[in-house]
């Protein structure tokens, strides 16, 4: 009886819940899927139609063919791919052997260290660059894919909190022992903790691979020559200018640009919200 | 000859290889580092004292860049802007809570609302650009939407165009675009809420509302208070909605987006980081206030558990590599 009293009082609530639920939904999807309808249009649908008015032919992929061929995203993809596959690498393993050392090895500046990093993640990037930029001049690093991926692995901090938090969690004991065997600093760590890292590495990774195809700010500066060095993100800054107001044509681009986003995170929504908690709560 | 020979000992033996491992993992991400972030820095400090472009002939000034600082009418006053991004972050927090604690119960298509709301976080700056631009356009799909709830286009002001409210249409596409991510965050702090302490208030009695109450909230105030506080840092260096949709144009210039233009665009490099070090310090005093706030805050709440100084600081370790995260994902811009 007194669940049934319960019940009637929660109806209000459950409304106002789904309600809630449904608008906000709403309002996160609506700008996307207004982009999506318009990339589907004809040039002369999206004349006459107004913006939420629904395509004709859900098939029409004009638009995206010549977004695609326009903002040159074959170039940009490739560069993109091998921006993402070389700054993965490179702060994987510069990001877990750094953790390796901070985490395993007592040693007078251990602390500065970290305070270092801590401190320069701070520093906010976009008034960083007025210098940055100077150096990568004297650096012949403008126009360089090979600069645009050192910078980006330079000012990244975020893994190295993630792999020292996970190293805490590994026992010592694994380290000792390898030790009394005889294995060499090197052994203990490409061998025994490299692969204990391996839930640690994939979060990071998804987190870092997310934000690296995004990255625009830096990748505008440094990488100026817009044919030659697009990346997916960049390639959009095509549409600025005179195709400024094809509309159907940038929603055409912008949908292929989010795409790639859009599959991760399908296929990887777990581990992306437990690697976003990661450095917050647990505990 | 014998001394050789101790030396090559020493190199196999066990402190000469700690040494050599600690040398070799070390030096690059220390070169990167110093290379990247601290030269910068130091350079950044030195250029706002030179009347400059990056190349060709430079000229000390002293403190003039500073001074021009605060007198130029697009400097410094700038940062007024910061307060509509303030507004907009604790709106974007309170809707975050709001969804995350209805989320954390059972609900029919949970994880389908959650993932919608989130995917915003996870498209690239510029494209949210275009997508706004896009969508305030006049007759577009934010009018049609408001006409379709009995709004007049006549009576709908210029959503970018209008100084009365355009800074309101940008600080609402960054809590469009963030509100997810902390909407999954503040899951995250209530999923970690041990269980028995829910399973004990039910025993008790407790229904929904009290358990909100009593147990999520006091459980979860430390982030709540954490992104508070850091979002007055985020909105003092606002930049990426304007920046990317209306490039700073009809007052909406924020205090970097000008600074951008003032380095990049008109390369006044002394006078940009002249900018870029006034706001570093102010950055910097409110992180140091935060801490001390923090200190003050929960040495007086856990005095008597001995262990609390010791999670606190943990805690405060994990905010930052949060903050971190959060700038790394969302580009060098906050």
């Amino acid at each position: 009886m007194e669940s049934k009293v319960f019940n009637i009082k929660m109806i209000p609530w459950i409304i106002v819940k789904y309600l809630s639920l449904v608008f906000f939904s709403f309002v996160a999807v609506l700008p996307v899927v207004s982009c999506v309808i318009t990339a589907f249009k004809t040039e002369e649908e999206y004349q006459t139609t107004n913006v939420m008015t629904l395509p004709q032919n859900w098939l029409n992929f004009d638009n995206f063919i010549q977004a695609f061929t326009k903002a040159g995203m074959g170039r940009a993809f490739v560069n993109s791919l091998i921006i993402l596959a070389c700054v993965l690498f490179f702060s994987t393993m510069i990001g877990t052997q750094l953790a390796y050392v901070l985490d395993r090895f007592q040693f007078p500046g251990n602390t500065i260290i970290r305070n270092l990093f801590l401190f320069a993640s701070l520093l906010p990037g976009v008034a960083m660059q007025i210098a940055v930029y100077e150096i990568m001049y004297k650096l012949h690093f403008i126009n360089s894919l090979a600069g645009y991926i050192t910078v980006m692995c330079g000012t990244d901090v975020i893994s190295i909190y993630i792999y020292i938090q996970f190293f805490e969690n590994i026992s010592k004991s694994l380290d000792e022992s390898a030790i009394v065997d005889g294995a060499s600093y090197f052994t203990i760590f490409y061998r025994i903790l490299f692969p204990l890292l391996k839930p640690a590495i994939v979060t990071s990774c998804i987190l870092k691979g997310v934000g690296t195809f995004n990255e625009y700010y830096m990748a505008n500066l440094y990488l100026q020559d817009k044919k030659k060095y697009a990346t997916v993100a960049t390639s959009l800054y095509t549409f600025v200018g005179p195709l400024g107001s094809k509309y159907n044509l940038i929603c055409a681009g912008v949908i292929i640009a989010l795409l790639p986003a859009l599959f991760v995170f399908i296929i990887f929504q777990k581990q992306i919200y437990s690697g976003l908690t990661a450095g917050a709560v647990k505990g | 000859m014998k001394r050789k020979r101790t030396l090559g000992e020493w190199a196999r033996s066990r402190d000469g290889q700690r040494l050599f491992v600690m040398l070799a993992f070390m030096i690059i991400p220390l070169v990167l580092l110093f290379v990247f972030t601290y030269l910068p820095f130091g350079e950044m400090f030195g250029y706002s004292f030179y009347n400059m472009k990056y190349t060709g002939a430079r000229k000390f000034v002293g403190w003039k860049n500073y001074i021009k600082v605060f007198e130029r009418d697009d400097c410094f006053k700038a940062l007024r802007l910061s307060l509509y991004y303030m507004v907009g972050s604790v709106v974007q927090l309170a809707l975050a809570l709001y969804l995350a604690t209805v989320l954390s119960f059972k609900v029919k298509g949970g994880s389908l609302f959650k993932g919608m709301m989130f995917f915003p976080f996870l498209i690239n700056g510029i494209a949210v650009g275009f997508i706004f631009k896009f969508f305030y356009t006049r007759g577009f799909v934010f009018d049609t939407v408001l006409q379709w709830c009995g709004f007049q286009l006549d009576n709908l002001p210029y959503w970018l165009r209008d100084q009365r409210i355009n800074n309101w249409s940008l600080v609402g596409t960054s809590v469009w675009r963030y509100f997810g991510q902390n909407m999954v965050l503040f899951i995250g702090a209530i999923m970690s809420v041990d269980n028995e302490l829910y399973e004990a208030a039910k025993l008790d009695g407790a229904n929904n509302r009290q358990l909100l109450r009593y147990i999520i909230l006091p459980s979860i105030k430390t982030i709540i208070t954490l992104n508070v506080i850091l979002s007055i840092t985020g909105s003092l260096s606002a930049f990426e909605p304007p920046y990317v949709i209306t490039d700073g144009a009809n007052g909406t210039g924020t205090y970097f987006v000008i600074m951008h233009e003032i380095a990049h665009t008109q390369q006044k490099v002394g006078l940009a980081s002249a900018m870029a070090i006034v706001l570093l310090i102010i950055i910097l005093l409110a992180t140091l206030l935060q801490k001390l706030f923090f200190k003050y805050v929960f040495r007086s709440a856990e005095d008597e558990d001995p262990n609390a100084t010791a999670r606190r600081d943990r805690r405060l370790a994990r905010l930052s590599a949060r903050q971190t995260v959060k700038a790394a994902v969302s580009g060098p811009e906050v």
